[in-house]
């Protein structure tokens, strides 16, 4: 059992949204009070803390991951991306536009998580039906039960972008998203 | 909630993580994709004072086919194996599990091997590479050594590797010839643990099973092979007769805890509703 009297720290640097930030901090701290409180970006949610409710969902290197189980000392290096990027892709700003429409977000909480995890299946899964859309948002809580309108939204953009409304747009690889 | 304080050191190399775990013993935790562990930290069920990151070894990544045999690397992330082609086409049992192992998010972290190392009775991969007759590559700062799945799992959370050692990779044999793989499992929502699950696989002539192996998830302590209700299985034509046989032998032999939400009864009712299914889809499932 350890009972430390201080916390020992690391120096981090991360790519956020593009700027890279160099941070000391706490080994222990996780990726989202890093964004909230050393990067000052609150567009990340916390939720939970524990991996179920998804409202902390963000991108690093280019995959959707919980953000409070990874630690902001093993993103040293990498990339992340928040609902607040700089340079938001078409596909993001569709989905927000689709929040919108179709009342998909009531206190907006999850909101942020939602879009992340919609952003990564539109993406890979172009031609996931709402059977799939179901399984893959049901990673993310929504407190205020907003799941149907959520869907909806969801499936809107995936109909966009059948009909080639991102086309110009491409999608990057996981491949090319580790290396 | 918030993890207590530790210290996080990233290994250059396996020599390097042998060397922190010898000098730090039981106050040190490997750290690879961190999805049960930072869980646990983050609730204070664990406090350890340094976390060491294997997560570099990119020598510990991958699929291959390799010695007629389908090596996963234990840091390969589960959504590398659930796209892999490799493994939908040489262990297809592995491919179908992947969906069901936490969310999408949570695959693009987790590790096959941390998955595996921490031996949790209701994950998937555990009951997978039993049933698929796998053997564990371990490493320790003396060698190398392999361990069959059906000795790697001695019980709760608990495996045969010893402090200091590390899971490298995982040997899983390439489907046969006739053999067919089915993965399913029963949760409260997508995602979630499962409350009962079965990794089965056999070889399939017509409507007759030989080499049948089931392996079920969350029914024990450990994932667990249903022998009786293999052997059950084995010839013969199944018809309705033989499948209430197999039936009546699974719940024999099957010892499960009730737990919160679920009597021993009722995982017993879902494992032999597990097992129809599987059956059904070996038997119907184009080779």
């Amino acid at each position: 059992m350890n009972t430390p009297t201080d916390s020992p720290k690391r120096r981090v640097r991360v790519e956020v949204n593009g700027t890279p930030i160099v941070r000391e901090v706490e080994c222990r701290k996780h990726l989202i009070d890093f964004l909230r409180e050393d990067c000052g970006m609150k567009g990340s949610h916390l939720g939970c803390e524990h991996g179920v409710c998804g409202a902390c969902t963000v991108r690093l290197d280019g995959q959707i991951v919980r953000g409070c189980l990874v630690l902001a000392a093993q993103a040293d290096g990498h990339r992340v991306d928040t609902v607040e990027t700089s340079t938001p892709s078409k596909r993001l700003k569709a989905l927000q536009d689709a929040f919108v429409e179709h009342n998909a977000l009531q206190c907006g909480y999850c909101t942020p998580g939602m879009l992340m995890a919609a952003l990564e299946l539109v993406e890979q899964k172009p031609d996931a039906d709402r059977t799939q859309v179901r399984e893959w948002m049901s990673g993310n809580y929504c407190r205020c039960t907003g799941y149907h309108a959520i869907v909806d939204a969801v499936c809107a953009v995936l109909e966009q972008q059948r009909a080639g409304r991102f086309a110009d747009e491409p999608v990057a690889s996981a491949d090319e998203v580790r290396a | 909630m918030k993890s207590p304080a530790f210290d996080y050191i990233r290994a250059d190399s396996p020599q390097h993580a042998f060397e922190l775990l010898a000098k730090h013993g039981d106050d040190a935790r490997v750290i690879a994709g961190g999805q049960t562990l930072l869980a646990t930290l983050n609730m204070r069920l664990s406090q350890p004072a340094l976390l060491v990151d294997i997560a570099g070894f990119d020598a510990w990544r991958g699929i291959a086919v390799q010695g007629g045999m389908l090596r996963v690397g234990a840091l390969t992330r589960h959504s590398e194996v659930e796209s892999s082609p490799l493994v939908a086409r040489h262990a297809p049992l592995l491919a179908q599990a992947a969906p069901h192992i936490a969310h999408r998010a949570i695959r693009n972290l987790g590790t096959f091997g941390g998955a595996l190392a921490y031996a949790d009775p209701a994950a998937e991969w555990p009951a997978c590479v039993l049933a698929l007759d796998a053997t564990l590559v371990i490493a320790s700062a003396k060698g190398e050594r392999r361990v069959a799945a059906a000795d790697f799992f001695q019980g709760l959370y608990t495996t045969a590797m010893h402090p200091g050692d590390l899971l490298m990779a995982c040997e899983v044999p390439l489907i046969g010839e006739g053999e067919r793989q089915a993965f399913s499992e029963l949760s409260r929502r997508q995602g979630d643990y499962a409350v009962a699950g079965l990794a089965a696989r056999a070889k399939v002539s017509g409507s007759t099973l030989r080499d049948v192996r089931l392996a079920f998830l969350s029914l024990g302590d450990r994932p667990i092979r249903a022998r009786s209700a293999e052997a059950a299985l084995q010839g013969g034509a199944i018809d309705d007769a033989r499948l209430a046989q197999v039936d009546a032998a699974l719940r024999a032999e099957l010892d499960p805890f009730d737990d919160l939400t679920h009597s021993a009864a009722a995982k017993k009712q879902l494992a032999a509703t597990l097992m129809r299914r599987a059956v059904a889809q070996l038997i119907k499932e184009k080779s």
